[in-house]
């Protein structure tokens, strides 16, 4: 027998513990994946540019960051339409329970890592104190479902071009970036309280069994909230970036028929 | 020639201690606790550790191995590469009595602050796809990995203010059942503290009978104190309409 110098409690320093994995792969993922959108999505909403496919020999495709578009006269010029819009998906993603999850780790540590020590602090309140507000998702929810209706009238636009049906790389890009937007929106916590989680005794509530049927479709969604949140970043960067490259001439947008 | 395991097991109590090199033969199907029990019975029988089913479902043996809270007697020795030693130390959220066993005393003491299953008067029936919902929360095995792994309780040490996950599950297998009527919405929001939890899902990760303590106990527990104290639209409904958060 030999005697290690180690103690109980591991020393409550950041980073302390005895796991041996590679406990800091995932929050710097995320680190650096969330600080890149974010990045992104500003310099996208501050350039006030390239947001739309709108020549006359195509069908109006427009990015989601700036859907949909307000514009007025005298708008001022330092004022982008996507700044009149995208604190709603903002903040719908800001509050949603998964990127919680996400950037308490990522960003502020708390924990970095299960079972890892925390940078020193004081006065943990967790989600009382200033995140109190954090109980906000659930208006902004009902914003995001908004955007869907809007997104999905975008793909109905993004196929009429000006000699009838059509449909574009552009167009599917959008279809795609909807769909993973409405999965996102459709699995989120709040909508499944919302929708029955609320409930306790189904059979004796008002539409009760549909009631039922709904929470039990949100939860399997519900299930993989995590995955839709991540793809739905991609794709709605994605779609916003192929619009800036096609309508900046870079690249031609590829219609099918 | 047969392969050994080397471990570095916490020797000590609440005054202090010390990681102790043991090595013990490998052996096929050895989970740790097993391993723990060789070094028990061949090099030091003072070794204390708790332990009783051997089957993943007393919740007793709970320990952290190499940093990761486990039930030792459902953690294969093989998931452990040969050559490198692993740790195995109590659990660090509760104080230690001896070695691997620690005083988890402090939880039943939560456990009594909540008010029991009220049964509602009249006609008690209730159907199965209703039941689902809780009896995922009676799967519970009362281990406290989840409550160990919590960094509310382990790194903040707040367990004046908040109840910790286990009974966070506890309290939403009674609230969620059709037939309970006691109203606990104030007692989770206040006495035990939902609030500080930031729903950082370790709870999650090491809960053994894989329930979904974050999405499926706590988070409807915080939208159900969201209705009630946090949502203006609903306060004012319930200013105009008059009730209460009505659960139907």
């Amino acid at each position: 027998m030999e005697q290690a110098a180690s103690s109980l409690p591991p020393p409550a320093r950041f980073g302390a513990t005895d796991r041996k994995d590679n406990w800091w792969a995932a929050p710097l993922t995320v680190l650096i994946a969330l600080s890149a959108f974010g990045v992104y999505a500003t310099f996208r909403v501050v350039q006030n540019a390239w947001y739309a496919i709108d020549d006359t020999a195509s069908a109006h495709i427009l990015s989601p960051f700036y859907s949909p578009l307000i514009i007025w006269d005298g708008m001022p010029r330092w004022l982008s339409p996507g700044m009149l819009i995208l604190w709603a998906p903002a903040g719908f993603r800001l509050t949603c329970y998964y990127y919680r999850k996400a950037y308490y780790r990522a960003f502020f540590l708390d924990p970095p890592a299960c079972g890892v020590g925390e940078p020193r602090r004081n006065n943990y309140l967790g989600e009382r104190g200033i995140l109190i507000l954090q109980n906000v998702h659930r208006y902004f929810l009902y914003l995001a479902l908004g955007f869907i209706v809007i997104l999905t009238w975008d793909v109905i636009k993004a196929m009429m071009w000006p000699d009838g049906f059509g449909v574009s790389v552009a167009t599917l890009i959008l279809l795609l970036n909807t769909v993973f937007l409405g999965l996102y929106t459709f699995s989120c916590h709040s909508l499944r309280h919302l929708v029955g989680g609320r409930i306790d005794c189904f059979s004796c509530a008002a539409m009760g069994q549909a009631r039922h049927k709904a929470w039990k479709g949100v939860s399997k969604l519900n299930s993989s909230h995590m995955r839709w949140a991540w793809i739905s970043l991609f794709t709605v960067m994605l779609a916003d970036f192929y619009v800036w490259m096609v309508s900046s001439g870079v690249i031609t947008d590829f219609r099918f028929f | 020639m047969s392969s050994t395991a080397q471990l570095k097991i916490f020797r000590g109590d609440r005054n202090g201690g010390a990681m102790v090199d043991y090595e013990v033969p490998r052996t096929p199907g050895m989970v740790v606790l097993d391993a723990v029990h060789v070094v028990q019975a061949t090099q030091a029988p003072d070794l204390a550790v708790r332990w009783n089913c051997k089957a993943g479902k007393c919740g007793s043996c709970s320990a952290e191995v190499n940093g990761k809270p486990k039930l030792t007697c459902m953690e294969r020795m093989d998931k452990y590469p040969e050559g490198t030693a692993i740790s195995i130390r109590p659990m660090k959220t509760f104080p230690v009595i001896k070695d691997l066993v620690t005083d988890v005393s402090w939880n039943y003491a939560v456990n009594k602050k909540i008010p029991p299953f009220k049964i509602k008067e009249g006609e008690r029936k209730y159907y199965q796809y209703e039941a689902d919902r809780v009896q995922e929360f009676r799967k519970c095995i009362e281990c406290f990995l989840c409550q160990n792994i919590c960094h509310v309780l382990r790194e903040h040490q707040l367990k004046q203010e908040f109840a910790g996950p286990r009974f966070l599950v506890r309290v939403a297998g009674l609230e969620m059942h059709p037939l309970d009527t006691e109203d606990r919405t104030e007692l989770i929001k206040d006495a035990m503290g939902v609030g500080f939890c930031n729903i950082t899902k370790c709870c999650t990760e090491v809960c053994p009978e894989s329930i979904q303590i974050t999405d499926n106990a706590i988070i409807p527990l915080k939208e159900r104190v969201a209705d009630r104290y946090y949502d203006p639209i609903r306060w004012i409904a319930r200013k105009v309409f008059g009730g209460n958060d009505s659960r139907q």
